[in-house]
């Protein structure tokens, strides 16, 4: 039986909506993903979640601010089952906003084989991310160590003048990672 | 007449459906009242699957200590049961509803599209298969829990992510292929004469519902692609080593996840506003106002997601912003119990089980409302998050609520559908057993979470031991009471007394227009202007 006129007509004026809502569906399985862009570029402007520079900036303080002093911690944790002993040399410093900083952490593979290993950092309360400079840190490159080798890596920062005066101490956290099989 | 001719011809078409028996009647059908009929099976078998998850983890929390499974088992059946109840159960069911429903309520001849709305049925069996199956394999089934927060379903996963991946991707494009199908049957097959404004607040419902399913499935089914490529092809979207950033898994799952829950909820808004103007023989109170407040509740659900995630460390303009989004929504939800109650108010009421159940809803769906309330408050919520005051409001709220709106709906159309009333004093036992266990099994947890019980635990200090003990005993009346909710169904499709076209005297709409059961081809030529004017007294 040929299809009537108007049982096409309503057909494809079905399929016509039915076609727009997948277009809707498509989009936001796209958005979806962009949200994924989005979100670095909306904690980067905002240094919401805690990520700091990830490659060595200058040092551009204009002067040492000796009225305010801030407390730096440091912390380090292992992703699960690095076997390396990881750990700052110092727990925590005194810093004037503007003063340039070195301190140094120590790390050694107990494992019987060489582990090629990252450290991801992250800065509590996540609003002072984007006031935290690193000049040098170990954590811009990998760290390769042969069994039993150890290492002490230098991390080099100032706190920037403009951090915002509620905050009086900052906590910096190093998550190693195992990423031998990334990177070779 | 133009439409005449086409119901002329699908009438024609569909008279195949009749001639075919058994299952493949069942598997060939487009008919859209053996679809809804498919679709409110398989959602109480699930609604039966994962209750007896639960079962199990009541007993093991009966006492304290680990008396019947291990840890790891524990969180495969508390992820389970939440996966099964919500995409399983709840969904499904509402699904159902809308199949059978929707195009009786609007006077249209069946769903717009018939062919797709038969697969959308038919894959999900086998999304839940899969899911399901996993419990059977070595790694057991998934065990991160039903929000599946990487890195607990990525680094940590024990091997079961890409069945749940698999089975997620299978109900989204099931619930996005149903969305359609309900979007444009409402768009485009209304009978002449029956205008947005006059639909049923049950079809508008449905027809919002539908709109966040097609806004937020797609994010779901982007968020588990991410999972299945980190866990499985190296990329690092949520790997803090490679760049990523497990906190942006919440967000993206959070910005899915709330809407997702008044998907759960929207759909019972338009079964309670059915069924209490009928027993209470008045029209809706403020029609507009409740088409407009589930329009602000969809629209708010979209910029409240953070409210789930206030101790990840946001800062705090962050954390008023989504605190005071959140809180807004209480103004349109608030709207909706207002009209419920000023609806009853001096009406003539009578207490037929679907009205028990309704009333019921409104009452412990506020309550669930206000502890809703309270977790949006930032400060406070630390002290609840993650504890049994979390599942005591979101049980509240689904099972008072999106349940007991499907017991509403289920006996009030259940004549309709069978041409058989219900057997009442089963169904009221349904209703008293499962009222008072029901609180018995959510009110405790309240206390339980105030006094810092955390969620998804196997074992807990001892002095929650009493308030367990009666949750537990509360849970196994309460999933006992749902075999009688099967007794009474199957009962009333058995036999029961003949259900005449419309058995509620107080009740308005096109549905009961028609023959009870309602014949296999309804509205083949669209009902008359009279009958539409008089199907939406509550407009008058």
């Amino acid at each position: 039986m040929p299809m009537s006129d108007d049982k096409q007509r309503q057909a494809n004026s079905n399929n016509k909506t039915a076609k727009k809502l997948l277009v809707v569906v498509a989009a936001m399985f796209g958005f979806g993903f962009a949200l994924v862009p989005l979100y670095d570029v909306f904690c980067d402007i905002t240094g919401l979640n805690g990520k700091t520079n990830t490659a060595a900036v200058a040092y551009e303080a204009s002067s040492v601010d000796e009225s305010r002093t801030v407390k730096v911690q440091f912390i380090t944790r292992n992703a699960k089952g690095v076997p390396w002993k990881f750990e700052p040399i110092i727990n925590e410093v005194e810093v004037h906003p503007g003063e340039m900083k070195v301190v140094s952490f120590y790390a050694k593979n107990n494992a019987a084989h060489k582990i090629v290993g990252q450290a991801v950092p992250s800065v509590s309360p996540g609003l002072a991310a984007g006031y935290f400079h690193k000049m040098e840190c170990f954590c811009f490159n990998e760290q390769p160590l042969m069994a039993l080798e150890d290492v002490e890596m230098s991390l080099q920062f100032y706190v920037d003048l403009a951090l915002p005066e509620d905050i009086k101490t900052l906590t910096l956290s190093y998550t190693l990672y195992d990423i031998t099989e990334k990177s070779s | 007449m133009t439409t005449d001719v086409i119901a002329q011809d699908s009438h024609d078409e569909h008279h195949d459906d009749h001639k075919m028996t058994g299952l493949k009647r069942w598997l060939y059908t487009t008919n859209h009242k053996d679809i809804g009929t498919l679709y409110l099976w398989f959602a109480f078998i699930m609604l039966l699957t994962g209750g007896a998850l639960a079962m199990v983890i009541r007993a093991e929390l009966f006492q304290p200590g680990l008396q019947f499974v291990e840890p790891d088992f524990f969180n495969q059946l508390t992820t389970v049961h939440g996966l099964i109840m919500v995409f399983g159960a709840i969904m499904p069911a509402f699904t159902g509803f809308a199949n059978w429903m929707i195009p009786m309520m609007i006077g249209a001849p069946d769903m717009a599209m018939p062919r797709m709305n038969n697969w959308s049925f038919w894959i999900l069996p086998f999304a839940f298969a899969i899911l399901l199956s996993s419990f059977f394999m070595e790694s057991g089934a998934p065990n991160f829990g039903w929000t599946f927060y990487a890195p607990l379903s990525t680094t940590y996963s024990n091997g079961s992510t890409a069945f749940f991946v698999f089975a997620v991707h299978i109900m989204g494009i099931s619930s996005i292929m149903g969305a359609i199908n309900i979007v444009v049957t409402i768009m485009n097959l209304r009978a002449p004469g029956m205008t947005y404004m006059k639909m049923p607040l049950f079809v508008w419902t449905f027809f919002i519902t539908a709109y966040l399913l097609i806004a937020v499935m797609p994010v779901l089914a982007g968020v588990v692609t991410m999972l299945l490529t980190d866990t499985y092809f190296g990329t690092s979207f949520f790997d803090a080593a490679g760049g990523g950033d497990p906190v942006m898994f919440q967000h993206i799952f959070w910005f899915f996840g709330h809407p997702e829950v008044y998907i759960m909820i929207l759909p019972a808004f338009g079964i309670v506003s059915t069924t209490i103007p009928a027993f209470s023989r008045k029209r809706l109170f403020g029609y507009s106002s409740m088409v407009y407040a589930t329009s602000s509740i969809a629209l708010l659900s979209f910029i409240v997601w953070a409210h789930h995630m206030f101790t990840t460390g946001m800062p705090l303009f962050g954390e008023l912003f989504f605190m005071y989004c959140t809180m807004l929504i209480a103004v349109p939800t608030g709207v909706k119990v207002f009209n419920w109650v000023a609806t009853m108010w001096k009406g003539a009421l009578t207490f037929e089980t679907p009205m028990l159940f309704s009333i019921a809803f409104v009452i412990l769906f506020t309550i669930g409302g206000f502890s809703g309330l309270m977790l949006a408050m930032t400060p406070v919520d630390f002290q609840y998050h993650d504890t049994y005051f979390v599942v005591a409001h979101f049980h509240y709220v689904l099972v008072t609520g999106s349940l007991f709106s499907l017991y509403a709906g289920a006996y009030y159309w259940l004549p309709k559908w069978t041409g058989h009333m219900y057997n009442d004093a089963l169904s009221k036992w349904h209703f008293w057993c499962s009222l008072i266990s029901v609180n018995l099994l959510f009110f405790p947890m309240h206390f339980l979470g105030l006094a810092g019980m955390p969620r998804r635990i196997p074992d807990y200090a001892l002095q929650f031991a009493d308030f367990n003990k009666w949750v537990s005993i509360g849970g196994f009346a309460f999933g006992l009471s749902q075999l009688i909710f099967l007794a009474a169904v199957i009962k009333c499709i058995r036999g029961g007394e003949k259900a005449p076209a419309k058995p509620w005297d107080g009740a308005i709409g096109l549905e009961w227009t028609v023959a009870s059961p309602a014949p296999y081809h309804t509205f083949s030529t669209p009902p008359p202007q009279k009958d539409i004017d008089n199907a939406n007294q509550h407009e008058h």
